[in-house]
């Protein structure tokens, strides 16, 4: 099998380049702690968006708690007003679509937006939800046990890290295939 | 009934004896040690191979809870759990309901466990009627219904003018009067003063406590002359005190018990209430005092303080929960454990839970005592045979007593007993549950 | 004497039940304080409720009477949307005669989830928690004097977040340390977090002679225990707990240990001054302080709604 290589930065451009076509007058970005939220602040400078961008955390809402706990992470601040706003989700990486679940309610918690999207990096599949990316730089399929994750270096490059490397080897598995 | 013990290493600490021999009974009494009588024929031989055979443990300190606490303890409990743990005979307290502060009681509870045939039970008469420490017993009387003494559990007495009369009184007689030095205002707390009560929150029980009820029992045995045995000594300085009143003339002995020999305040943990006990766990350097003190002969004895409390009394908030704990089946485990750890030889050790409690139970009743805490050839024979060198751990599901309470829950220790004779008679072995 | 495991602790070393600060690492209770940071928003929502332990059911069992406390655990608990159940014990089944033990056992069968106990004697919360079913949490809402867990942690969170740095700061707690188990609990945590200086101050009736092991420096003169001071924490003065001869009266205190603005002024001019409640105005402090600039008693109540919420949210969480 092949290393997996998959470029932050250059589908973090290709999400630059895409964005603009789901935003209105008043859009206001939210990414989801921590992956997403590094995309948001880029995008925000990036796309010279006034204001900052909100930050979601999925903690409070998640399904798993009674397994996992209270999950690390960061806490949810949106720096406008919820509702009546049109509101596009950042994310790195969209997978069975529970994160997402969880962070719809968080961000009804506070009001009722206007709109709510999706914009995500990677949509690699295996959704347990009726959830989708209204925008998806890159589709891949991997194993159910792999995690694919965004990572920053200190220089703030952006990269993706996946555990492990390589799927494990049986006759079914589904090979990698990247597609734009 | 004519038993031989053979092949065993008998330690007799009253006359210094310590060497492999067989010990012939007869009659209930010791008829040869280390040889046997001419032409004598056991009916019953008893291998006591890898064992030591001492005389039967004397335990100063035991409560029985009969009469009146029977969903504490009974006579047949306690004193099946006494004879498990190799003690013959036992001093009972008289804080029992009714208290035994008149002859009926006392005569009652003799006949009772005579007819059990278990572990030989010698009374404290209360010092005062009821134990409410104003009026005097009528201690003559008690005597001869068999009190060996007189005592106030853990009652003491606030008015040191009835203290001074009934040590007199007493005195007269010569009866020893077996006293626990708690001041009654001092030592009302529940854990002992120092840095762990505090941080748990627990009222204490400071060491003046002892110190000023030994100051106050020693002025008053100045002026009165009689016999007094402290009992549960539980602090360094209160033994200091005590070695100056002896150098000083004064007729005082006194006991210690394997819990404040053995643990700390530190043994309370998270609140365990088989920790919560009279006297209070102290602290290290007063362990360290009591286990030098044992050694050097200031402490003449160690005691169980057996003390059964039932589940429901112990199943409270550490400061609600009763006193007390089970230790007739762990006394000689913890005097060996002790004797062990100090590097003394078996005759010192065992000493501290034979002969030297039956020399102050004899105080009290010289004529009754012939044998007991000693092997003899002509005098009773009460014989604890057991293995030293087998460790057994402490589940107080398996405790013979009622009480199932100890803080020595878990602990391995040292010495099982194998057979235990009372009277020329088996009375725990492996024949017996 | 055998080792005996920590019962507030699963094998993983999670925590399970609050019973006392003591015998928590310093891991342990910032995270508590950073939880209590992140839910510190919820109150700020317009939907001031997550569903983290929704279907749980929580028992107050309050043997010591305490309508503040008990409101402001019932207020955490219902934030976090878990139902609460406030049992009157003084005038329930107790008093008839019922042991404690029995009480929990009856409670459990009705399905609780957690229980927030106030007890008047050291150690009850620790035996209920050795008596309670695998997934059933127990929180020390105060037992006797030995501990006030969640007052320890919501003071050090109130000072963490007006001081920042603990390592940097004299903390004085004044006033009846011998009955207080907030004075313990306090200790514990700000020695734990790293506290430079940690006083106790008040008369020797009511500072335990042992207390210093605790790692506190004691003081009998306010003036010597408040010179310097970053933060002050008054206690208040315990008459329900004061019996025989530990104080003449509560005009004598004041006069020599009550805060007031004059005597506030030996601390440093930027000191905070707290007080767990409730306040006795004019024994241990001067209303002129409790109402004035420095006092932040009244943020402190918002902060224990939110590390209450974090202890709940963080023993719920973990297995046993």
């Amino acid at each position: 099998m092949t290393a997996f290589h998959l470029d932050a930065e250059a589908l973090y451009s290709e999400l630059l380049r895409t964005l603009p076509a789901l935003q209105t007058a008043s859009t206001r970005l939210v990414g989801i702690a921590s992956g997403g939220a590094w995309l948001a602040q880029r995008l925000q400078r990036d796309l010279r968006l006034p204001g900052e961008p909100g930050v979601i955390s999925s903690s409070f809402h998640r399904d798993d708690f009674a397994k996992r706990g209270l999950s690390h992470g960061a806490r949810t601040h949106l720096p406008f007003d919820v509702q009546g706003a049109d509101i596009i989700i950042i994310d790195d990486v969209l997978f069975t679509g529970r994160t997402m679940r969880a962070v719809l309610n968080e961000l009804f918690d506070y009001g009722r937006p206007h709109s709510v999207r999706l914009a995500v990096l990677i949509d690699r599949g295996g959704r347990e939800l009726p959830i989708q990316a209204d925008l998806a730089v890159a589709r891949v399929q991997l194993a159910p046990q792999q995690s694919l994750a965004l990572a920053r270096d200190v220089s703030e490059r952006l990269c993706f890290e996946l555990e492990p490397q390589t799927a494990p080897t049986s006759p079914d598995s589904p090979s990698l295939v990247s597609k734009g | 009934m004519r038993i031989l013990i053979k092949n065993g290493r008998i330690i007799d600490p009253a006359s210094g004896w310590d060497r492999p021999g067989p010990l012939a009974i007869a009659h209930g009494c010791i008829v040869g040690r280390g040889q046997l009588p001419d032409g004598f024929e056991p009916q019953q031989v008893i291998d006591a191979s890898g064992c030591w055979v001492i005389p039967g443990l004397v335990d100063l300190a035991a409560r029985l809870r009969e009469p009146g606490c029977e969903h504490q303890g009974m006579l047949a409990s306690e004193l099946a759990a006494a004879v498990a743990g190799g003690v013959t005979s036992l001093v009972c307290l008289p804080d029992t309901d009714p208290a035994l502060d008149e002859p009926g009681p006392v005569e009652m509870l003799r006949f009772r466990a005579q007819n059990l045939h278990q572990a030989r039970v010698f009374p404290l008469g209360a010092l005062t009627r009821g134990l409410q420490g104003e009026n005097l017993t009528d201690m003559v009387a008690l005597h001869q219904a068999g009190c060996i003494g007189f005592s106030q559990a853990e009652h003491a007495v606030t008015n040191t003018q009835v203290l001074y009369r009934a040590l007199q009184y007493a005195a007269t007689f010569d009866y020893p009067v077996w006293l626990r030095a708690q001041d009654a205002f001092l030592g009302t707390g529940i854990a002992a003063s120092g840095a762990l009560a505090t941080r748990l929150g627990l009222s204490g029980v400071p060491v003046a406590a002892e110190t000023i009820a030994l100051h106050t029992l020693f002025e008053l045995m100045r002026l009165t002359g009689g016999a007094v045995h402290i009992c549960r000594l539980s602090s360094a300085q209160g033994l200091q005190l005590l070695r100056q009143a002896r150098a000083q003339g004064l007729r005082i002995s006194c006991d210690v018990s394997i819990n404040s020999l053995h643990l700390t305040d530190a043994d309370i943990a998270y609140f365990d209430s088989s920790a919560r006990l009279n006297p209070p766990l102290r602290q290290q350097r007063d362990r360290d005092a009591l286990r030098e003190g044992l050694a050097d002969g200031s402490i003449n004895a160690l005691v169980s303080d057996h003390t059964p409390v039932d589940a429901n009394a112990k199943a409270l908030p550490f400061g609600q929960a009763e006193p007390g704990a089970s230790g007739l089946e762990l006394l000689l485990s913890l005097a060996l454990k002790w004797g062990q750890e100090r590097g003394l030889e078996p005759l010192q050790t065992l000493a501290t839970v034979t002969s030297a409690p039956a020399h102050i139970l004899s105080m009290g009743a010289p004529s009754r005592l012939a044998g007991c805490g000693r092997l003899q050839v002509n005098e009773v024979a009460d014989v604890c045979v057991f293995d030293p060198h087998t460790s057994w751990t402490v589940q107080p599901a398996q405790l013979r007593s009622q009480g199932k309470h100890t803080p020595f829950n878990g602990y391995e220790l040292p010495g099982r007993v194998r057979w235990t004779l009372v009277n020329g008679q088996l009375r725990f072995g492996p024949a017996h549950p | 004497m055998l080792a005996k495991h920590n019962p507030q602790l699963n094998r993983h070393g999670e925590l399970i039940h609050l019973l006392s600060v003591e015998g928590l690492s310093r891991d342990i209770l910032t995270h508590i304080l950073d939880t209590a940071t992140r839910f510190v928003s919820v109150s700020d929502r317009d939907i001031k409720k997550v569903p983290l332990l929704r279907g749980k059911t929580l028992f107050n069992l309050f043997f010591e009477n305490s309508t503040r406390t008990r409101t402001t655990f019932e207020i955490a608990a219902t934030r976090l949307s878990a139902d609460v159940i406030n049992l009157d014990i003084a005038r329930s089944s107790a008093s008839k005669g019922e042991s404690l033990l029995d009480t929990i056992a009856n409670l459990s069968a009705m399905a609780a989830d957690l229980f927030v106990v106030r007890h008047s004697e050291s150690g009850a919360p620790h035996l209920i928690a050795r008596h309670v079913a695998p997934h059933v949490h127990v929180i020390n809402a105060g037992d006797g004097r030995h501990a006030h867990p969640t007052q320890g942690l919501l003071d050090a969170y109130t000072i963490r977040h007006y001081k920042k740095n603990f390592s940097d700061l004299t903390v004085a707690i004044v006033g009846d340390v011998l009955h207080s188990r907030v004075a313990r609990s306090d200790i514990h945590a700000l020695t734990t977090l790293g506290c430079a200086e940690v006083r106790v101050v008040g008369p020797r009736t009511l500072v335990p002679a042992d207390i210093a092991p605790l790692g506190v420096r004691v003081f009998h003169d306010l003036k010597q225990g408040l010179t310097d001071c970053d933060v002050v924490i008054m206690l208040r003065l315990q008459n329900e707990r004061m019996n025989g001869a530990l104080l003449p009266s509560t005009s004598e205190f004041f006069k020599s240990y009550g805060l007031t603005p004059e005597r506030l002024l030996w601390a440093k001019p930027d000191a905070i001054v707290m007080h767990p409640g409730p306040i006795n105005r004019g024994v241990e402090i001067d209303s002129a302080v409790v109402d004035g600039a420095q006092s932040v008693i009244l943020p402190q109540v918002g902060f224990g709604i939110a590390v209450r919420m974090a202890v709940m949210g963080i023993v719920a969480g973990n297995d046993a």
